[in-house]
């Protein structure tokens, strides 16, 4: 799968680039833990990230999501792929971009903000530890701990020396990002950060990172199931379902005219103000199928609504949209030539 | 005017940080003062290990030095407060100084299956898959054992003597430890601040290190306390055996077992080193105990 596929625009070396990237867990039990299965959690997943840009991906639980952030900063290895960042081939070797210097661009915050703070650390040692594990200077680290901590809107003075089951919630996510922020990265990997967050507070640090982008020219990978959130910081955004991009492009073309009838179920399900404009229907029955043994071909097609039999039979790749709008999509209904009956009429055909 | 809202409103801050800024063992200190149980077992501990170090200074007479007139005296007697045993030597002053053999031998066993076991099961649970496998399962081949059969076979092919019976103690909690730490060190790998960790670029001996270990470390610890009893018990038993200590140095169990032909002429005697045993061994119990539920701080 190429590039230009990916929607990616043209010129210049992207920040991220994720060539066919996959990750099958063996599910193992019975006698002698065989094999049993394997959970395709990541299948043949692309994409690039632009310099400076926010690129969202959504999906529904277990499509993953947090496994793909996890591949990128190698926390779990990948069975298949390529990361290259900056234009250099993650790994070992000449014109290779090493690892441990990898993880010096690129930080990630978690989720649960609870466990990814140890319980036994001060603030300042949790913020510290990132750059003394980079040859900072312990009192270097220190005083930049206090000052990542001030940038994320919590008082040096007062937060300093206290522990995390003293913060709230929203506190503790702050002390996440200054702690991803304090190795100075240029790509920040948002793994639902803000998912388990209330409202209010969400909408803070939504604002904080963004300021922080700004400030300090960040590129942001932001992973979450919120529709709403996901429109309003990304600049692209990526669809995943179960293992697989299904559609990718620009975040006011994917959300004026979605493409793939999954993009558009979920994009009908997000409720609307408008009570007039109410979903009437559920877009979407049942749960998705089990990463275990997915569905062959297109993977939506037992819950695809325009599913034919060469949905079944054959997978679709992901291609450039024919109207060129920098978006790309997985489904034979939109592909010219695919075999779908509803198909718009190929080049060729 | 306005420095002196400054300064008050600093000190304010000041404040708040003083009353909120409680660590981990801060939080535990507090809970732990308030266990009256657990201070008196502290208390109870301190004086017979005082006692036991001091004993040189603090018994009144040779624990060594025997009488054939004065055998079996009763609790109470002149110049013998404690009555003497079959060999005639003061109780007291043997049970002082029996003291500093028995807890040695309670302490420093668990002390060495703490370095050992903890060491294993950090690894074994720190790198999962097929390490852990492999240190696991070897260590239930000895988990299989009785505990005192283990340590009896060990100390019997090994010969009678303190440092064997030490090596066979040591051999007897490596295991037990070992599964604790393993457990729980597999809980604590699997939070997000040890991927958080790794993801910094930090190696897997800091990520151990900074993260893992003081995390571990407090509940193993407990564990060990309250294993220091069972070793204490069982060293006891081994010289109870004639496996352990060797007369005619003092030591609890094996006081027991010399002074258990003389049971029906001065049973009170033959007590007593029993009943030292028994608090000693209730005490580390107790007090684990208490730093168990105090340390079970839901941060």
């Amino acid at each position: 799968m190429s590039a230009v596929v990916n929607g990616a625009r043209a010129g210049g070396t992207p920040l991220l680039s994720v060539q066919d990237l996959r990750k099958y867990f063996p599910v193992t039990g019975g006698v002698l833990n065989r094999q049993l299965a394997t959970v395709q959690a990541v299948d043949d997943v692309s994409f690039e990230v632009e310099r400076g840009e926010t690129l969202g991906i959504v999906g529904e639980s277990g499509c993953g999501k947090s496994t793909t952030a996890r591949l990128l900063l190698a926390l779990i290895t990948p069975d298949a792929g390529r990361i290259r960042y900056g234009g250099k081939e993650v790994g070992e070797g000449a014109g290779r971009i090493p690892l441990r210097e990898l993880r010096r661009h690129a930080q990630m915050v978690f989720q649960d903000s609870y466990s990814s703070l140890n319980p036994r650390l001060t603030i300042e040692d949790t913020i510290a530890f990132g750059p003394i594990v980079h040859g900072t200077p312990r009192r270097e680290a220190r005083a930049r701990a206090r000052d990542i901590l001030g940038k994320v809107g919590l008082d040096p003075n007062l937060f300093i020396r206290r522990y995390p089951h003293e913060l709230s919630g929203g506190q503790r996510q702050r002390v996440n990002i200054a702690r991803a922020l304090a190795i100075q990265p240029d790509l920040l990997v948002l793994d639902e950060a803000v998912s388990a967050l209330d409202k209010s507070v969400e909408a803070q640090v939504l604002n904080l990172l963004s300021d922080l982008k700004r400030e300090f020219a960040l590129t942001y990978l932001f992973i979450s199931h919120d529709l709403n959130v996901v429109q309003y910081v990304s600049d692209r955004v990526l669809v995943m379902y179960l293992g697989k991009v299904v559609e990718v492009g620009p975040v006011d073309v994917m959300y004026r005219e979605p493409q793939h009838p999954y993009t558009r179920a979920l994009l009908s399900a997000m409720p609307s103000m408008d009570p007039d404009r109410r979903t009437e229907d559920a877009p979407l029955a049942g749960d998705p199928p089990s990463p275990i043994n997915p569905p062959s071909g297109c993977r939506f097609h037992t819950r695809c609504p325009f599913a034919q039999a060469v949905c079944r039979d054959r997978e679709p790749p992901l291609v450039a949209d024919v109207a060129a709008s920098g978006r790309s999509v997985a489904c034979h209904l939109v592909t010219p030539g695919s075999g779908h009956p509803d198909a718009p009429a190929g080049p060729s055909a | 005017m306005s420095q002196a809202t400054e300064t008050s409103a600093a000190m304010v801050d000041a404040a708040q940080v003083a009353a909120q800024s409680r660590g981990y063992w801060k939080t535990v200190w507090l809970r732990l003062r308030g266990d009256k149980v657990t201070i008196a077992c502290f208390v109870v501990l301190a004086l017979i290990v005082l006692s036991a170090v001091l004993a040189d200074w603090l018994a009144p007479a040779d624990p060594y030095k025997t009488s054939m007139l004065k055998r079996l005296k009763p609790i109470g007697t002149e110049g013998f407060p404690l009555g003497t045993d079959e060999l005639g030597r003061d109780m007291l002053s043997r049970l002082l100084h029996g003291g500093r053999l028995s807890l040695f031998m309670g302490i420093v066993p668990v002390v060495y299956a703490l370095v050992i076991g903890g060491a294993l099961g950090l690894v074994a649970g720190f790198l999962g898959g097929r390490v852990n496998m492999l240190i696991m399962r070897t260590i239930d081949v000895l988990y299989a054992f009785p505990s005192v059969l283990l340590a009896v076979a060990i100390s019997g092919s090994l010969g009678a003597g303190v440092t064997n019976a030490i090596v066979s103690l040591t051999v007897v909690f490596v295991p037990p430890i070992a599964r604790v730490t393993e457990s729980v060190t597999t809980q604590v790998r699997s939070l997000d601040f040890v991927d958080a960790a790794r993801a910094s670029g930090a190696g897997t001996f800091t990520i151990i290190r900074v993260h893992v270990l003081s995390n571990v470390l407090g509940p193993v610890f407990i564990y060990a306390t309250s294993l220091i009893s069972v070793s204490i018990i069982l060293a006891a038993g081994l010289s109870f055996l004639g496996l352990g200590t060797e007369p005619p140095h003092p030591e609890w169990g094996l006081m027991l077992n010399t002074l258990r032909q003389s049971i029906y002429v001065s049973p009170w005697v033959a007590a007593l080193p029993g009943v030292m045993i028994f608090f000693t061994s209730l005490s580390f119990n107790l007090m684990s105990d208490g730093l168990r539920s105090a340390m079970d701080v839901r941060l």
